[in-house]
């Protein structure tokens, strides 16, 4: 079958898909006019019921807590898979990590750069642990703040060399709090088992709406969600930069080399 | 005029769908399926939409104010950082394959592995 | 639907076609990045803070980071 062939069936089943979906959403409510029932009564009665103010992550991490354990759960097994998939192969080994560029000089790294990734770098971690930390107060939580704190060891990157990314974490540590994160996310529903309730039941203390302690275990559930998120994501751009920079085919090799080599892993 | 956004969630995937199937190139292949997940983003959030209703967030506006559905936003939400973390993944695949095989073109891939 | 909301669904319209019709990778990771800017728009017209603010930076620098990592990774071939 040519590819003409392929894209004009595709055109053909695409225009019908097309046109049974629009048939189906003329089905739906109008833009704009309703919500559905859960969503009117999560409104009124969250902020009474749990003390928090944004309903997104009450609903997030307390009333559907055990469905965004599963997606916490999809996002660790997919950075598991990267770092096997772009694990270290038989007949690779590690490079010196220098910039390169194809056919022609490596322009050196931009003062504005520096200066802008050196000098953003720590209000954006900052900033993540703030959004962390008032996830249930105002837009934000565990997911959100862990990717920004990923994006301020970018910075870091992008200001200096791959080197200095060493010198800020080891990867083993990195790889020991993202499995932390998962794990207490897990110990916190198992805590609610152990008070008598059912797994994963807010039965933490309350507090005071607006304050920083408050709706029991969500904050809690917050910091664990972004340490994990954010190890996370920092395992995953170590990971991409490492297949980038550092990994090349391996020229031959005496044994005791490959033995230095092995052991730098 | 108030199709619209359903109008754009079904055209969105129409048109991943079309660049998934006519693609050369499995890194272009994977930036087409975003934007197919990104449909489903777009057809959730006009669901959820209520007409002068307020974002759920409710630490500055009294709590009987009208406001959109806190459900959907709530999917949406983690769907956003997974999704692009099982991209991720399939970059990490994509990486693997052009150096066994030295190409990513699909068509190339498909003659190589039967 | 006040107008707002309909020029910036017609751009995700269009962006997403951009995307798809953008054929080189490397540019298409650009223009992606570009679509997650307008999506997020888009999710903060319609009253959802917390999607716009994942999209962000999910769709506006970790995804093209991704995506640009794996291009140089590839592009640089076996040298």
């Amino acid at each position: 079958m040519t590819r003409r062939t392929r894209t004009a069936m595709f055109l053909g089943s695409a225009a019908v898909l097309g046109a049974f979906l629009l048939w189906g959403f003329s089905g739906l409510p109008s833009f704009g006019h309703g919500l559905i029932s859960a969503g009117e009564m999560l409104n009124r009665v969250s902020v009474a019921q749990r003390h928090i103010t944004d309903v997104v992550t009450a609903v997030n991490f307390d009333y559907r807590g055990i469905d965004t354990m599963g997606e916490e759960f999809i996002f660790f097994a997919a950075v598991v898979g990267v770092a096997l998939i772009m694990r270290p192969q038989p007949g690779e080994g590690a490079r010196h990590v220098e910039d390169y560029a194809f056919g022609r000089a490596v322009p050196p790294t931009s003062d504005a750069v520096r200066v802008l990734g050196l000098g953003l770098a720590a209000p954006t971690v900052l900033f993540a642990l703030y959004v962390v930390a008032h996830g249930h107060l105002t837009p934000g939580g565990g997911f959100q703040g862990g990717v920004i704190l990923a994006t301020g060891v970018l910075l870091i990157y992008l200001a200096g060399e791959f080197d200095h990314l060493h010198g800020l974490y080891g990867e083993a540590a990195v790889e020991r709090a993202e499995a932390a994160g998962a794990a207490a996310y897990v110990a916190i529903g198992f805590l609610a088992l152990v008070s008598g309730s059912a797994f994963m039941t807010n039965v933490w203390p309350l507090g005071t709406t607006g304050h920083l302690v408050s709706a029991g275990s969500v904050p809690l559930i917050n910091t664990a969600v972004g340490v994990e998120v954010g190890a996370g994501f920092v395992l995953l751009l170590n990971t991409f930069l490492r297949q980038a920079l550092v990994i090349r085919p391996e020229p031959t090799r005496t044994p005791l080399e490959e033995a230095l080599n092995r052991s730098r892993w | 005029m108030t199709f619209l956004p359903y109008a754009v969630a079904a055209w969105l995937f129409v048109i991943g769908l079309y660049g998934i199937v006519t693609s050369r190139d499995l890194v272009h292949q994977i930036i087409c399926l975003s934007v197919v997940q990104s449909s489903t983003y777009v057809l959730l959030l006009a669901i959820g939409f209520r007409t002068g209703g307020a974002a759920p967030i409710f630490i500055d506006i009294p709590v009987g104010r009208a406001a959109v559905d806190p459900v959907v936003q709530a999917l949406c939400l983690t769907d956003v950082v997974v999704g692009a973390t099982v991209s991720a993944l399939l970059l990490a695949i994509a990486v693997q394959i052009h150096k066994r095989t030295g190409s990513l073109d699909p068509e190339r891939l498909r003659e190589s592995f039967g | 639907m006040n107008a707002l909301q309909v020029v910036i669904l017609l751009l995700v319209a269009g962006g997403g076609l951009l995307v798809v019709a953008t054929r080189d990778p490397l540019r298409q990771a650009m223009v992606a990045s570009f679509f997650g800017i307008l999506l997020a728009l888009l999710f903060f017209v319609l009253q959802a803070p917390d999607v716009a603010l994942s999209e962000i930076v999910v769709g506006a620098v970790a995804l093209p980071l991704m995506i640009l990592l794996s291009l140089a990774k590839v592009r640089g071939g076996q040298r």
